[in-house]
C-alpha cells in the first residue's frame, strides 16, 4: 500500500509541535527552580518527608511536595514557583497528546506499526520517558526533576527529527512480523521507563554530595527532592522496567529464531542488550549488599541508563550488525 | 549472600584428630576461597567484569559473525590489530578470559544458591517470630482501644489475618499476641529465578555443543537438496559434538522464487515455493508443499529451513562447432545488494574431449556483469532495479585452459586470472546478450544467452535445546516479577485487656508492622491492614464485609 504522504506530514508537523510544547515545558519546570525558596522551606518539607517515611500515624502516604506551602485551593495564592510547576506539568501532558498524535498519524501514514526505524523508535521511547515521569509525578513528591527528565528526551528527539530521521516507509520483509510490534514496543517502553530511574540517580549523587557537604551544589541541589526520595523513585521504577526489558530481549530471542535462524548470535545489539541486563542486574544486587548501597547503586544505575541509550540508538553506527534497520543514510 | 555459622567445638565432643599444618591451611584456603567466591561482593565484581567482558564483542568485529572485518581490522590497526588478535578481542565469546568470568560467576552463583535453597525451606517450616516487646519502636505502629473481652477481640483480629502465617502466643496472664508473616513467595520467585538462569546457562552450553549450521545454494527450478551429509552444504559449522554423520533426514524440492519491490526498490517480500519430505515421506516419496519466506522458516525432522538471501543465475547454451549442444547455469553473486548487478562465471567443457591437451585449448568461460534491469550507458552496464524486467548481460568470453585441473580450489564466481596472465586462457569475445540473443566465436562456437533463473541461499539450523532454553527464560521472567512485586512483611498483634484505669473492661489493640524488603512501602498496605484489623477488634463477631 503506498505511503500517504498528506498523514505523514500531518505527523511530522505534530512531532514538531510536542518538541516545541515541551521545550516550553521544561523551561517551566527550571522557571519553578529557579523561583521555589530554598534551605528553610524545603528543609521543612523534608522533615514532613522524613515523618511521613516513618510513617507515623500508620495512615496511607499523603504526599506533601517539599518546598510547597500547603495548598490552599484558590490559584491566586500559590507562589510563582507552584503556578510555573503546575503550568509544566499541564504542558507536558498537552505536549504527550500532540506527541501521541504524531506516532499515530506516522502508523496511519505507513500502514503499519510506527515503530520500523530509529527515528519512529526515538520518538517512541520518548512517549514512554515522559508517560513515565507523569505517572511517577503522582506517585512521587518529584516535579522538580521535570527539567531533568525532558532535557535528555529533547536531545534524543531532535537528533531523531534531524540527523536521525528516516522518511515514512513500509519495511523490509525481515521486519514483517508481528514480533515487531511486540518486541520493539516491549524493548523501547522498558527503555523509556528505565529513563527515568538513570536521571533519579544522577539526581541522588547530586543531591547526596551536597547533604555530605552542603557547601556543594549549594544553590541547585535543596531544591531537588530528598536523597531518599530520589532513591525509592530510582528503585521502584526500575523494578518495572527491569522485568519488562528482561520479556524484550525474551521476545527478540524468539523472533531471532524465526528471523535470522537463531535465538542469540552475540550480534551487537544483542550483546549490548546482555551487558545492559547485566549491569541492571548488578544495580538490583548492588541494593542488597552491605558498602553497595547508596551512592554504588545509583552510579551502577546510571551506567545501566548509558549502555541502553548507547543500545538503542548508537550501537547500530558503530557496528554492522543484523539490527541495522535503521533506515539512516540508504 | 551465604551466612555460615561458624561451627563451634564444644568441650562435651571429642577433639579432632590434629591435622597437619599445611593440610589445615590449605583447608582454610580453601575455605576462605569459597565464602569469597560465594559472597555477594564477589558475585557482584565478577557481574561487572562479564558486563565489561561482554562490551569488545559489541565494538570490536567478530570472528564467527565477520570473519572478513576481522581481517581489515587487523591489517588496518597494525600492531594493536595483532595484539587484540592475541588476546581473543576477536572471538571474545569463546575466549579463555570471558570463560574463565562466566565459570566463576556460575559457581558463585551455585555456591550462593544451594545453602539460599536449604534456608528457605527451614524458613518455611520455622514458626513465625516472637513479638517484639515494644511494638512502638517498629516502623509502623499504632494502637486502640475497644470494648469488648479480649479473647473475642483475638479471635475477630485472628480471622481477619486469613491468609497469612501466623500463631497465637499467650505472652502472660490475659495478654495474647498473635504473629503473622506472608511474602514468603519473594524468596521463592527469587530462587526459581536464580535455579532457571542456571538452567539457561546449562542449556545453552549443550546447545552449542549439539547443534549445527549450515549453508547451500539451490537453484530455484525445481531442484532437490537433502541433509545427507555435510557435502551436501556450500558451508558447515557443527558443534562440538557433531562430527557430520546422522543428520536429521529430509529434502527439499525448490520450485520456485518471487520477490516483491516497491517502486523505489525497497524490497516487501520474499516468498519461496518449496515442497519437502521428512520422516515417512521419505519412504513413500510423498512432497508436502510450503511457503518459504522471511520470518517462516520450515521446521521438519528437528530442523530448521531458513531463506537466508537469494540472486539470479542467466543460463547460457553453447553450441559447438561439431553441431553438440551444452546448457549450462550456475549461480551469479550480487555485488549490490540495492539493485542486483551480479557478477559470476559460467564454465564449459568441449564435450566428448578427455584428452587434456585437447580440453586445456577449447574450454570456455562466460563471465562478466549480470543487470536484472538494464541500462546501458557509455558501454557499462549497470542495473537501475532489484526485479527482473529488463535482463541484460555484459558477458566476456574465454576460451582455453580453465585450470581446473590444478588441485587448488577456484571461485564460482570468477575465472582464474593467473591461467589468463599465463596466456593460457583467452578473451575471444565480448557481447551484451538480452535473453534469446547469442553471439557466435571465431571457430564458428555459439553461445546463446538463453533466460534468467534464480536461486536462493538456504540454511538448515539444527538446536536440540532451544526449547528449553525459552522454557528457563520464562522461568526467569516468571521468577524475576515474583521477587520484585511480592513483598516480605510481618505484622504483630498485642491484645492487652484494660483492667486499671478509666478504661477497665476494655481491651488495648497494639499492632506493630515490619517490612523485611528495601524500599517496600509497607506504610499505605499496613495502614489500611491495621485500619481493618482495629475495626475487626472493634465489632468482634460481626463479619466484615
Amino acid at each position: 500500500m503506498p505511503v500517504n504522504e498528506q498523514i505523514a506530514q500531518y505527523s511530522n508537523w505534530a512531532y514538531t509541535s510536542a518538541v516545541a510544547v515541551y521545550v516550553l515545558a521544561m523551561f517551566l519546570y527550571l522557571g519553578e527552580q529557579v523561583f521555589s525558596r530554598t534551605r528553610a522551606k524545603s528543609e521543612m518539607a523534608e522533615m514532613a518527608e522524613a515523618r511521613e517515611l516513618v510513617g507515623a500515624g500508620g495512615g496511607g502516604i499523603s504526599i506533601v511536595e517539599p518546598g510547597d506551602p500547603v495548598d490552599t485551593g484558590r490559584p491566586g495564592d500559590r507562589p510563582l514557583s507552584e503556578r510555573l510547576g503546575r503550568m509544566a506539568v499541564a504542558l507536558t501532558v498537552l505536549g504527550l497528546v500532540v506527541h501521541l498524535l504524531s506516532i499515530v498519524l506516522r502508523g496511519v501514514s505507513v500502514h503499519r506499526w510506527p515503530l520500523g526505524n530509529i527515528y519512529e523508535f526515538m520518538s517512541f521511547f520518548s512517549l514512554i520517558a515522559i508517560s513515565a515521569m507523569l505517572v511517577m509525578f503522582r506517585r512521587f513528591p518529584i516535579r522538580r526533576l521535570g527539567a531533568f527528565v525532558l532535557l535528555p528526551v529533547l536531545i534524543l528527539m531532535f537528533l531523531g527529527g534531524t540527523v536521525l530521521y528516516a522518511q515514512a516507509e513500509p519495511v523490509q520483509p525481515a521486519l514483517q512480523s508481528y514480533w515487531l510490534v511486540i518486541h520493539v514496543t516491549v524493548v523501547s517502553t522498558a527503555s523509556g521507563i528505565l529513563l527515568v530511574p538513570g536521571v533519579s540517580s544522577l539526581m541522588y549523587l547530586i543531591r547526596g554530595a551536597h547533604d555530605r557537604n552542603p557547601s556543594r551544589f549549594a544553590r541547585f541541589a535543596p531544591k531537588l527532592p530528598t536523597a531518599a526520595t530520589l532513591d525509592r523513585l530510582a528503585y521502584r521504577t526500575t523494578i518495572f522496567g527491569f522485568p519488562l526489558f528482561t520479556f524484550g530481549v525474551i521476545c527478540g530471542a524468539i523472533w531471532a529464531e524465526s528471523a535470522w535462524g537463531r535465538f542469540w548470535g552475540w550480534d551487537p545489539k544483542e550483546t549490548t542488550s546482555f551487558v545492559a541486563w547485566v549491569v541492571y542486574a548488578a544495580y538490583l544486587h548492588s541494593r542488597a549488599t552491605a558498602g553497595w548501597r547508596g551512592n554504588r547503586a545509583a552510579i551502577i544505575n546510571i551506567v545501566g541508563l548509558a549502555v541502553m541509550i548507547f543500545n538503542l540508538f548508537f550501537v547500530n553506527f558503530v557496528d554492522t550488525g543484523l539490527h541495522s534497520y535503521a533506515g539512516v543514510g540508504s | 549472600m551465604t551466612i555460615v555459622d561458624e561451627p563451634t567445638v564444644t568441650a562435651d565432643e571429642p577433639t579432632p584428630p590434629p591435622k597437619p599444618g599445611w593440610l589445615r591451611a590449605a583447608l582454610a584456603f580453601l575455605r576462605n576461597a569459597w565464602r569469597g567466591l560465594t559472597a555477594m561482593r564477589t558475585a557482584l565484581v565478577l557481574l561487572f567484569l562479564l558486563a565489561l567482558g561482554a562490551l569488545p564483542g559489541a565494538l570490536l568485529p567478530q570472528r564467527d559473525l565477520n570473519p572478513n572485518n576481522v581481517v581489515t581490522y587487523i591489517s588496518q590497526h597494525g600492531w594493536w590489530g595483532r595484539l587484540l588478535d592475541k588476546l581473543q578481542f576477536f572471538s571474545v565469546y569463546s575466549s579463555v578470559w570471558f570463560a574463565s568470568v562466566y565459570v566463576l560467576l556460575f559457581v558463585s552463583l551455585v555456591g550462593c544458591l544451594l545453602p539460599r535453597a536449604f534456608e528457605y525451606t527451614k524458613q518455611l517450616r520455622a514458626k513465625p517470630v516472637i513479638t517484639p516487646r515494644n511494638l512502638a519502636r517498629l516502623p509502623h505502629h499504632s494502637k486502640s482501644e475497644v470494648d469488648g473481652a479480649a479473647e473475642d477481640v483475638l479471635t475477630a483480629v485472628d480471622g481477619e489475618l486469613k491468609g497469612w502465617r501466623r500463631i497465637r502466643r499467650e505472652e502472660s496472664a490475659g495478654v495474647h499476641t498473635i504473629s503473622a508473616e506472608k511474602g514468603f513467595v519473594r524468596e521463592f520467585g527469587n530462587l526459581v529465578f536464580h535455579y532457571a538462569m542456571v538452567g539457561l546457562i546449562v542449556a545453552f552450553a549443550l546447545g552449542k555443543l549439539f547443534s549445527y549450521t549450515g549453508q547451500v545454494i539451490v537453484m530455484a527450478n525445481g531442484s532437490t537438496w537433502c541433509n545427507s551429509g555435510v557435502l551436501q552444504y556450500d558451508s558447515f559449522t557443527p558443534g562440538l559434538r557433531v562430527d557430520g554423520t546422522d543428520l536429521d533426514p529430509f529434502c527439499l524440492k525448490i520450485n520456485d522464487f518471487a520477490a516483491g519491490y516497491l517502486p523505489d526498490n525497497q524490497p516487501i517480500s520474499y516468498n519461496s515455493d518449496i515442497e519437502y519430505q521428512s520422516g515417512s515421506n521419505l519412504a513413500s516419496d510423498t512432497w508436502v508443499p510450503y511457503d518459504l519466506k522471511e520470518n517462516s522458516p520450515l521446521r521438519t525432522a528437528g530442523d530448521r529451513v531458513y531463506l537466508i538471501s537469494h540472486g539470479y543465475a542467466p543460463q547460457f547454451t553453447v553450441t559447438f562447432p561439431d553441431g553438440q549442444v551444452r546448457t549450462g547455469v550456475i549461480q551469479w553473486k550480487p555485488d549490490d545488494n540495492s539493485t542486483y548487478l551480479s557478477e559470476g562465471a559460467t564454465k564449459f567443457d568441449p564435450p566428448d574431449t578427455t584428452d587434456p591437451d585437447q580440453l586445456a585449448k577449447k574450454q570456455l568461460a562466460v563471465t562478466g556483469l549480470f543487470a536484472p534491469t538494464a541500462v546501458m550507458s557509455g558501454g557499462l552496464i549497470s542495473s537501475t532495479s532489484p526485479a527482473l524486467t529488463d535482463p541484460e548481460v555484459s558477458a566476456d568470453i574465454y576460451q582455453g585452459d580453465l585450470g581446473e585441473d590444478a588441485g587448488t580450489g577456484q571461485s564460482i564466481f570468477t575465472i582464474d586470472q593467473n591461467m589468463v596472465t599465463e596466456g593460457k586462457l583467452d578473451k575471444v569475445a565480448s557481447a551484451n546478450l538480452k535473453p534469446g540473443q547469442s553471439t557466435t566465436l571465431k571457430d564458428g562456437t555459439r553461445i546463446r544467452f538463453d533466460n534468467v533463473q534464480q536461486w536462493v541461499d538456504l540454511q538448515v539450523a539444527h538446536d536440540p535445546t532451544q526449547d528449553y532454553v525459552l522454557l528457563f527464560a520464562v522461568l526467569m521472567l516468571l521468577g524475576l516479577i515474583t521477587s520484585l512485586t511480592v513483598k516480605r512483611r510481618r505484622i504483630w498483634v498485642r491484645v492487652t485487656p484494660a483492667d486499671q484505669g478509666p478504661g477497665a473492661g476494655r481491651t488495648v489493640v497494639e499492632i506493630g508492622g515490619l517490612a523485611r524488603t528495601d524500599q517496600a512501602g509497607y506504610g499505605e498496605e499496613f495502614g489500611k491492614l491495621s485500619a481493618r484489623l482495629t475495626d475487626a477488634a472493634r465489632a468482634p463477631g460481626r463479619k466484615d464485609d
